[in-house]
């Protein structure tokens, strides 16, 4: 809740100062605008890449400040580490009372754990003072029988923390923690957690890009950085290259064919619903675990979205360009090669766009559930080990992947249709 | 058009008692079109006009060899139509060029399909590039052109196929005012330096009368002629200015004669639907 509240300040706040700073300081804030009505023009809204950029650093700035980062400057409020101290106060067989203190000493992570010195141990009566020593975010438990005397009495209980009464199964709020008595009257510390997370649900970014360095040069568990996303690229070329090669023909043949087009009509459009990831048990079952099973998978996730793209890319076909070719003497083999294909390759790229990302998005899934290498093999193997760093890298990782293979549909798209969107 | 003198010139062109019926979903069947018969000698320019509806782009379509009529045929030089072929060129309203192909490879699309020799489909790109005013612009991809522009190659790759006859279907319907004038002269001028048998279909009156020096109004339901005119206004506009012609009081009153002539059958539908 802190954190989304957080989220939607700094987009307001930025906005703000951005036509701020747009209107005062910059030349183009004072330019005549050269449409009047820009709100409900769809084509007039571009992504202000300013807000893009600032997207971007708003969500890592969050990260670092909310994981006690050195890149940022400003943090939440972090979980405390070093000495604190509360009393307690017991009563004993002989309804006496009597007042002891407890030191306790909450070590950083990467410190050796070392006890508080065993401050002032004055014995006042019957009790003791106590030492302890936890490290962040870990409670701890606070024997302060084992040097009191009388303490095995079933009458020895502890009444107050820090002049508080206190009774079983409660918590009292102490300086950096707070302090439960359980129901068999021990006592437990635990030390403020701050505003942070903890490294195990979020490290910090430092900490990702340090293994991200040290998995690229070391690998992880003997298997390279590389060669972990080269295997998962290679299924997904594989999968994605028989989708194209087996699906296109396939889609044309049905936008060409009544006969075709009934056969396999009911085939895909029961197939296309059905997400790839709820064909993995069978396909595990028919193909295996091994690569034959992930790329028979990718190969049915690229397959229907193909089909579906030809078949489009041919009743997409204006009638007058079949007739027009028909009138100029071309043959249907002439029409197919000269019209029909180059007309559908705009639906055709589309298609492939989409495939793409299906694919780049099963062979993780597929990996997950069983692989010797890949990039979903690598951070499965992490989480369970705890390892969350490894998996944030590995999720920017894939992120960057599938984000960089979009694009370069998205070239190859403008280089080899530039028609698109133009007839 | 030197390549024209090899081939016939021109070629005359018979529709003998072509009838058209669809059937309609729910079992009836419509007449589209009735009984027409039709007589082109070679080199004529005909238009065609009828208000929406009465089947001029089915008679045309016929003609092309896209659709087999019912009852009746089509014949061209003494041999039937039973398909389309490069011999009856159409030119299209919109959208049928082929964008993934330069201007210079649109107007060769046709040639090059019969494989013909690159030299000559280059010289005769070259000289349908001028003649329809387009020099300097084969290298242009057809989506960076005007839509006046687009027609012309439309025009240039009909032409480059040297059929014997050309089928036009509302070739300037999507054209400004004024970008169609000056199409209609080119259309003019292609059809007096080419002689070729021109069949246009219009649905603006003062094109058909421009455009046709034999002129055939259609009435619907079912689709037949309804009258047939003998224009001299094509001939006049190839010596005189357009718009001169078009300011004749003859020129008007076949204007408005037929005007209302259409907008009879347009009432008439409109009553017998209400």
């Amino acid at each position: 809740m802190l954190i989304l509240s957080l989220y939607i300040a700094c987009f307001i706040l930025l906005l703000l100062i951005y036509k701020f700073v747009i209107k005062n300081f910059t030349t183009k804030g004072k330019e005549k605008k050269i449409t009047t009505i820009t709100f409900g023009d769809e084509s007039a809204v571009k992504p202000n890449r300013t807000a893009s950029i600032l997207s971007i650093l708003t969500l890592f700035f969050i990260w670092c400040a909310f994981t006690g980062s050195n890149l940022s400057p400003i943090h939440a409020p972090g979980p405390f580490t070093g000495d604190t101290t509360f009393t307690y106060t017991a009563k004993n067989i002989e309804n006496k009372i009597d007042t002891a203190q407890v030191f306790i000493r909450v070590n950083p992570t990467d410190n050796p754990l070392t006890r508080p010195s065993p401050a002032n141990n004055n014995k006042n009566d019957f009790t003791t003072n106590d030492t302890a020593q936890t490290s962040v975010y870990r409670s701890v438990l606070i024997r302060v029988k084992n040097n009191d005397s009388g303490a095995k009495d079933k009458a020895y209980v502890i009444t107050e923390i820090n002049n508080q009464a206190i009774q079983a199964k409660q918590t009292i709020q102490v300086d950096n923690g707070e302090v439960s008595l359980s129901s068999k009257g021990s006592l437990f510390f635990t030390p403020d957690k701050g505003w942070q997370m903890e490294p195990i649900w979020l490290p910090a970014p430092e900490a990702v890009l340090t293994r991200l360095l040290e998995i690229a040069k070391d690998g992880y568990q003997n298997v390279g950085l590389f060669e972990n996303i080269g295997w998962s690229l290679l299924r997904v070329i594989a999968g994605f290259l028989l989708g194209c090669i087996v699906g296109i023909p396939l889609g044309y043949a049905m936008g060409l064919s009544s006969w075709f087009r009934g056969w396999f009509d009911p085939i895909v459009e029961f197939m296309r619903p059905i997400p790839p990831l709820a064909l993995i048990p069978l396909v595990i079952i028919w193909f295996g675990i091994w690569e034959s099973g992930k790329i028979s998978l990718l190969f049915l996730a690229a397959l229907w979205i193909m089909t579906i793209a030809a078949r489009a890319g041919v009743s997409g076909v204006n009638i007058s360009k079949i007739h027009a070719a028909y009138s100029l003497g071309a043959s249907k083999l002439q029409i197919l090669t000269h019209v029909i294909i180059p007309n559908s390759l705009p639906e055709i790229f589309t298609g492939a766009r989409v495939a793409m990302g299906v694919c780049w998005g099963t062979v993780v899934a597929a990996e997950l559930v069983a692989a010797e290498k890949g990039a979903g093999k690598m951070i499965i193997a992490a989480s369970k080990f705890q390892q969350t760093d490894i998996v944030i890298m590995g999720i920017i990782l894939i992120g960057l992947i599938g984000y960089t293979i979009d694009m370069l549909m998205r070239v190859a798209e403008k280089t080899l249709v530039p028609w698109k969107g133009k007839s | 058009m030197t390549q024209s003198v090899d081939k016939h010139a021109s070629a005359s062109l018979h529709i003998n008692n072509v009838s058209m019926s669809f059937k309609l979903p729910d079992g009836s069947s419509t007449d589209a079109l009735k009984d027409i018969s039709i007589n082109l000698r070679e080199g004529e320019l005909l238009s065609i006009l009828g208000p929406s509806g009465c089947g001029k782009t089915t008679l045309l379509n016929i003609i092309a060899g896209f659709l087999s009529p019912t009852k009746g045929s089509v014949s061209l030089n003494n041999h039937l139509v039973t398909g389309p072929s490069a011999e009856r060129g159409m030119v299209f309203q919109q959208g049928a060029l082929f964008e993934w192909m330069n201007v210079r490879k649109n107007i060769g699309f046709g040639p090059s399909m019969q494989n013909t020799p690159s030299e000559i489909i280059k010289q005769r790109v070259d000289h349908l590039l001028k003649t329809v005013g387009l020099h300097g612009f084969g290298e242009k991809n057809v989506y960076e052109l005007s839509g006046g522009m687009q027609q012309r190659v439309s025009l240039a790759r009909c032409l480059a196929n040297d059929p014997d006859v050309i089928l036009m279907d509302e070739p300037l319907g999507a054209l400004d005012a004024l970008t169609r004038e000056k199409m209609q002269g080119l259309i003019l001028k292609l059809w007096k330096e080419t002689g070729k048998t021109i069949i246009l279909i219009t649905h603006s009156v003062e094109e058909a009368l421009l455009l046709g020096e034999r002129l055939i109004v259609m009435a619907p339901r079912p689709g037949r002629v309804h009258k047939e005119y003998q224009l001299p206004f094509a001939e006049q506009a190839i010596t005189t200015d357009i718009r001169e012609v078009k300011k004749q009081t003859d020129f008007t009153k076949t204007r408005e004669e037929i005007l209302s002539m259409i907008w009879e059958m347009e009432e008439e539908i409109m009553g017998r639907k209400a």
